[in-house]
């Protein structure tokens, strides 16, 4: 269960770690501040050098290998590439949404609140509960996934099964835990068994009773220092993500809504193969990573959101009634239009949870999940646009083959990409807030590390455990000097590094 | 009184004519083997098949049953050996199992997996090859070729064509197929032939079928190998 946490891994990486100094930078996430003339952040870089070349990994290959070869790209939430990618071939041969069979739409749904049901607990539980339980100033001991489990040991065990029951999902939909197969062009390869739904039926009401437990245990957390949590890495931004066309919470397909930091729509029911038409990627020379922009508002102000807290912010209502009376509640603790608080992703991201567990329970109930028609087909077309509501946010897949079938041309926009703006923000506020001076410190650091995670990134660094995300930080003043750096390494040890 | 051999110890009778595979598969012994069908005429490529006559080692899907052969299949040696030869089809292409449409069906991850195959061993060479989907129906992806020649023989012996061919030798070898323009598109196959279904990796696929076949339904997903040759080929070398 706790893959992460076993020492026999842990050691083989630490070794490695020794060994070569090149890797262990590369594992490492690196925020640069950078001071104006009166030692203020002015502003923070989060480097990231994660998403090179997906492009050139795809093009040259048949198209109906995409699903498959996507669920690589990612190592955190490969059934949402494989569904993305699958959306997208589904239009190569000539398979719209609303064409797919309902069964086979059906099961990806089911597939999908799997994945973003494991994902999620397994952030939550796994990564970030320690920090919102113990607080973030607790002792660094106090800050592991141990420490939850001995003080309030039903919730972790209960995180560790939803996140297994997630992964049955999964499996019985797509063959195996990680990397199935099940979406093809046009459909899904295969539906439930009776047996394999009567399996999943079995423990489905106790995991809506326990997302529940975790939505009311989270609300208590983020309640009981609400200057805390609502102040924190706070930024007041646009929302982007999908809905259903009546405006209810949507994971799997819808149009794009926007909306600013007031709630007022910037737009709404965007057909996102026009996602071109909307939103630009604007390229910075610090990094890879590009930071996508909405085209009406420009580079400085068109920068949003994606994600949990995105959703629930957008959405009007959720259609599963305990998630709704979660969203209910969670909107009006700040009696303002939208959330800004970034922490509230932590409390979204359960909402979410519980949206699942129940419309799994909606779909297990549903015969069709069992049906045989799961294969569609119409014209060939040469260019396809998939578009889903991954754990992490809105993620865009783009294809373009030629006349044999082969991927000319791929664009993808990961979740983590769209917030990239966001988390540079959100680090730059902590940053003002808690570097004093020009030296940079260990609260600092650990204080980055948790508004960093709030975003749940797909980063190989935000994997790792509380309080042990490699990072590296680096302070530079307004003539381009290094002045100060810190490191943490996956084993918690901190290392200063004075210029 | 009919001839017999002895394979790791165990009587096995032949009739003239055949070779040793051909009796092995025929008393239900497995010996691993990749460039051998039973349908086509030998080819003794992949070396997979090494056993030891008499103290001698030797292709079993060539060399003739002979009576009173001493034959040694499963010792440890030879698994080692075939192991090595694998590895060696492994880096030689390139054979990323996780992203192909064949794994679950290919002999080649099916043989590794049989031999215990556990790593490459060798340094991978990451040769340069292509991918040729030119033809309608049937694609070529030469990052998967093992030139084990079956889709030669197949398209010349069964198909009544000549679509392929292996040219080059050692390192330079490769597939060619029987046009000016090299490309598939230009030949006479058919997705209908023989040999575009016969090869053992994914290197020669029909198009737009792939991951159709659940997992948990793959041909090895729930057999090994062996117990998937000896119930689809013996009966063929029993003829
Ligand atoms: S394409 Fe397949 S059947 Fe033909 S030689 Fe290569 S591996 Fe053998
Ligand atoms: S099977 Fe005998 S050499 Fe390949």
């Amino acid at each position: 269960m706790y893959e992460h946490l076993e020492t026999a891994e842990n050691r083989d990486s630490l070794k490695r770690v020794v060994v070569d100094p090149v890797s262990r930078v590369e594992g490492h996430g690196k925020v640069t501040l950078l001071l104006d003339a009166d030692n203020k952040v002015q502003q923070a870089r989060l480097h990231i050098v994660e998403f090179r070349g997906f492009e050139r990994f795809i093009q040259g290959r048949p198209y109906w290998e995409l699903p498959v070869l996507v669920q690589r790209l990612c190592g955190i939430c490969p059934v949402s590439h494989h569904l993305a990618a699958a959306k997208a071939i589904d239009q190569l041969v000539g398979i719209d949404p609303e064409n797919l069979p309902v069964s086979a739409d059906k099961l990806r749904r089911l597939l999908h609140f799997g994945q973003v049901l494991q994902s999620h607990a397994l952030h939550f539980f796994h990564l970030s509960s320690p920090d919102l339980l113990f607080g973030f100033e607790s002792d660094i001991s106090k800050r592991s996934i141990v420490a939850v489990l001995s003080e309030y040991p039903e919730i972790g065990v209960q995180g560790v099964k939803l996140r297994k029951y997630g992964q049955e999902v999964i499996r019985m939909v797509s063959g195996k835990r990680i990397h199935g197969t099940g979406a093809i062009a046009g459909g899904m390869n295969k539906s439930l068994t009776k047996a394999e739904r009567d399996y999943l039926l079995e423990d489905i009401d106790q995991m809506i009773t326990w997302a529940e437990g975790s939505v009311a245990l989270i609300k208590k957390v983020h309640c009981s220092n609400l200057p805390y949590y609502d102040d924190f890495a706070t930024i007041r931004t646009n929302y982007l993500g999908l809905t259903k066309p009546d405006g209810a919470l949507e994971l799997y397909h819808g149009g794009i809504r926007a909306k600013n930091e007031h709630g007022e729509t910037i737009m709404d029911h965007i057909d996102y193969c026009k996602y071109n038409d909307y939103i630009h990627e604007e390229v910075r020379s610090w990094t890879y990573m590009k930071f996508p922009y909405l085209l009406s508002l420009g580079q400085e102000q068109g920068w949003y959101r994606v994600g949990p807290l995105a959703r629930v912010n957008n959405c009007d209502y959720i259609d599963t009634p305990l998630a709704e009376a979660a969203r209910v509640e969670f909107k009006a603790h700040s009696g303002e239009a939208m959330v800004h608080s970034t922490l509230a992703f932590h409390w979204t991201r359960l909402i979410e949870v519980l949206h699942c567990a129940e419309s799994i329970k909606q779909l297990l109930n549903d015969p069709d999940i069992m049906g045989s028609d799961l294969v569609a087909q119409g014209e060939k077309r040469y260019e396809g646009v998939g578009v889903i509501e991954a754990p992490r946010g809105t993620l865009f897949h783009h294809y373009q083959v030629d006349e044999n079938d082969i991927v000319t041309k791929a664009n993808l926009i990961v979740s983590t990409t769209s917030n990239n703006m966001a988390m540079n923000e959100s680090v730059r506020q902590v940053a003002a807030e808690y570097l004093s001076g020009r030296e940079l410190t260990e609260p600092l650091l650990n204080n980055l590390e948790v508004a960093i995670r709030a975003y749940d990134p797909c980063l190989s660094c935000a994997t790792h455990a509380v309080g042990k995300m490699p990072l590296q930080l680096e302070l530079v003043d307004a003539e381009g000097n290094l002045i100060d750096k810190l490191v943490k390494h996956s084993d918690g040890q901190i290392e200063r590094n004075n210029a | 009184m009919s001839k017999t051999i002895t394979i790791d110890g165990k009587v096995i009778p032949f009739e003239d004519g055949q070779t040793i595979m051909d009796a092995a598969m025929a008393a239900g012994v497995y010996i691993p083997h990749l460039c051998h069908q039973p349908e086509f005429t030998p080819h003794g490529s992949c070396k997979l098949c090494t056993v030891k006559v008499n103290g001698r080692n030797c292709s079993a899907c060539t060399y003739p049953a002979m009576d009173g052969q001493e034959v040694l299949n499963e010792t440890q040696e030879l698994i080692d050996d075939r192991k090595r030869i694998t590895q060696m089809l492994f880096v030689e292409g390139n054979h990323l199992c996780p992203g192909c449409e064949k794994t679950g069906n290919c002999q080649l991850q099916a043989v590794a997996y049989h031999l215990n195959m556990l790593d490459n061993h060798f340094p991978a060479f990451y040769p340069e090859r292509e991918v040729d989907a030119s033809h309608p129906e049937v694609m070529i992806d030469h990052n998967r070729c093992i030139f084990c020649t079956l889709c030669v023989r197949a398209s010349h012996e069964k198909d009544g064509k000549d679509v392929f061919a292996i040219s080059g030798r050692g390192i330079h070898k490769h597939l060619i197929v029987n046009a000016e323009s090299g490309l598939l598109k230009d030949t006479d196959m058919a997705a209908t032939d023989h040999a575009a279904h016969i090869c053992p990796t994914g290197a020669i696929l029909i198009k737009r079928t792939g991951y159709q076949v659940p997992i948990g339904e793959r041909i090895y997903d729930h057999k090994e190998i062996d117990q998937v040759s000896l119930a689809t080929e013996h009966l063929k070398h029993g003829e």
